[in-house]
């Protein structure tokens, strides 16, 4: 801990490098999985995630079905293999929680009353664990329901950010994310100028949290950019 | 006010085509306060006032008007019920099947039974996503034997071609008769199936490049299997223009 506070204090860098407001190397690849409407890989520095999304299909047990609108199915997991301690396979509370978060974050940027009854799966598989997996999660959702050809208000890109040290830092890793006094992942549709998941771990003061989100937004729309390319790069090679 | 996209520019989700009230939403296209945004990936349509998006992928999204393949899969007391490629099942009842007189209670299996594959037209698709289907319009027909290919639903109007042109020369090269549904199914019959077969497939990975029917016909005519029967029955079949 006082290695890092050190870092910072000393020059305006962090460990790996970046700068406060720099993101982790970012990659986005769409149209990854063959067997998927529409797939996309993410990475950010190292957290992996893999998303995959089928559908829209029929949708069963049938009581979930809605007339007015499309059920958003969302599942993630992390890899067994994912982090430094074996991960217990299977669904836990905390992937529970991520998952419906997830859902609701992506369900702001989709038409579901253009699909009434019917279900959209979406898969996001975590393959490595290195602080912000839910923001590589969504990431990776949201380029794999475009690829999909679902109709939507526009991207959602996702990225946290913290405060350490009187800092507000962008894109934490696992080893940051543990000195910080709180970190707030945030997802943000830049078409539309609206978040749609704001969490916080930890606590701030009210002056604090609207620096930290402002810092967080200004992340998302670097993201966003790489989400775009990410999609023209594919269907150009296609046009 | 204005229009910022170019006709045939590739789009994803959320980018501006157009700002002030001069321009209307198309497909693929929704207004939000005084902007036009994009709803899919895809290419940049302007028709006058309409800005629309013309969708790369997805799903077929079933649309009145549309002749499309579908596969029977439940018989009831006077409806069947189709798969048609989409995520909704579509229903032909029997009034719209046959024009004879059918007893209460009557087997309809004699008509159509599970497993047939038909070719038919959609009358309405109400809000709730229930199809009907028709059976009474030119073309419409159980489609025996043969066998069914399945392209990308938006490719269809570059396998049918300027009006017809890509099908019909398919048609006549292989002297296969081939129907094509809306909903991204295509049924090839005749002597050179798997050759019509491979034709199509070529289209549907290729669509996106130019000259595309000089290079399926040079396919089909350096193809040594060619046997052409003489009395290969030719249907004319021009689904509307490619666009």
């Amino acid at each position: 801990m006082r290695k890092f506070t050190n870092m910072l204090k000393v020059m305006p860098i962090r460990a790996d490098g970046r700068s406060k407001e720099e993101l982790r190397e970012l990659v986005i690849k769409a149209g990854v999985l063959k067997n998927a409407e529409g797939s996309a890989y993410v990475k950010m520095g190292n957290t992996v995630a893999v998303a995959g999304v089928y559908g829209p299909r029929e949708l069963f047990p049938k009581f979930l079905q809605n007339p007015e609108k499309a059920h958003l199915k969302c599942r993630y997991n992390m890899a067994p293999f994912s982090t430094k301690d074996r991960k217990r396979p299977g669904q836990d509370r905390r992937s529970q929680e991520i998952s419906k978060v997830v859902a609701d974050a992506l369900e702001a940027a989709i038409f579901t009353k253009e699909f009434p009854k019917v279900g959209i799966d979406i898969y996001i598989e975590i393959l490595q664990g290195d602080a912000g997996t839910r923001c590589a999660g969504i990431n990776a959702a949201s380029v794999a329901l475009a690829d999909a050809g679902i109709p939507m208000r526009g991207l959602i890109a996702a990225v946290a950010a913290g405060k350490v040290d009187g800092d507000y830092v962008l894109d934490l890793t696992y080893n940051e994310e543990e000195k910080t006094k709180a970190d707030i992942p945030v997802a943000y549709m830049p078409s539309m100028k609206k978040i749609t998941l704001l969490q916080m771990d930890g606590d701030l003061s009210a002056d604090d949290l609207k620096n930290v989100v402002n810092v967080a937004i200004k992340g998302c729309e670097k993201v966003y950019e790489a989400q775009v390319e990410a999609l023209k790069n594919k269907y150009t090679a296609v046009l | 006010m204005t229009i910022l996209k170019n006709e045939r520019d590739l789009v994803v989700p959320g980018e501006i085509l157009a700002e002030g009230l001069d321009y209307l939403p198309g497909y693929g296209a929704f207004r939000e306060g005084d902007r036009i945004l994009a709803k899919n990936v895809g290419i940049v349509s302007i028709r006058e006032r309409n800005v629309g998006v013309t969708a790369l992928s997805g799903r077929y999204m079933p649309k009145a008007g549309d002749k499309l393949i579908g596969e029977v899969l439940d018989v009831q007391m006077s409806t069947w019920f189709l798969d048609i490629n989409s995520p909704y099942q579509a229903s032909l009842s029997i009034g719209e099947a046959s024009e004879e007189y059918v007893e209460r209670g009557a087997d309809l299996s004699r008509f159509f039974d599970v497993g047939d594959v038909l070719y038919a037209k959609i009358i309405s698709v109400s809000k709730h996503k229930n199809i009907q289907l028709t059976m009474k319009d030119i073309m419409c027909k159980k489609l025996r034997g043969g066998k069914i290919v399945n392209i990308t639903p938006s490719k269809v109007p570059r396998l049918i071609g300027k009006a017809g042109s890509m099908i019909s020369m398919i048609k006549e090269k292989t002297g296969c008769n081939i129907v094509i549904g809306q909903n991204g199914r295509v049924w090839i019959k005749g002597e050179n199936e798997d050759l019509a077969t491979q034709a199509v497939l070529m289209v549907n990975d290729k669509s996106h490049l130019d000259g595309l029917t000089n290079m399926v016909t040079e396919f089909l005519n350096s193809n040594p299997g060619v046997k052409v029967a003489a009395d290969a029955k030719v249907y004319e079949y021009v689904e509307g223009d490619a666009n």
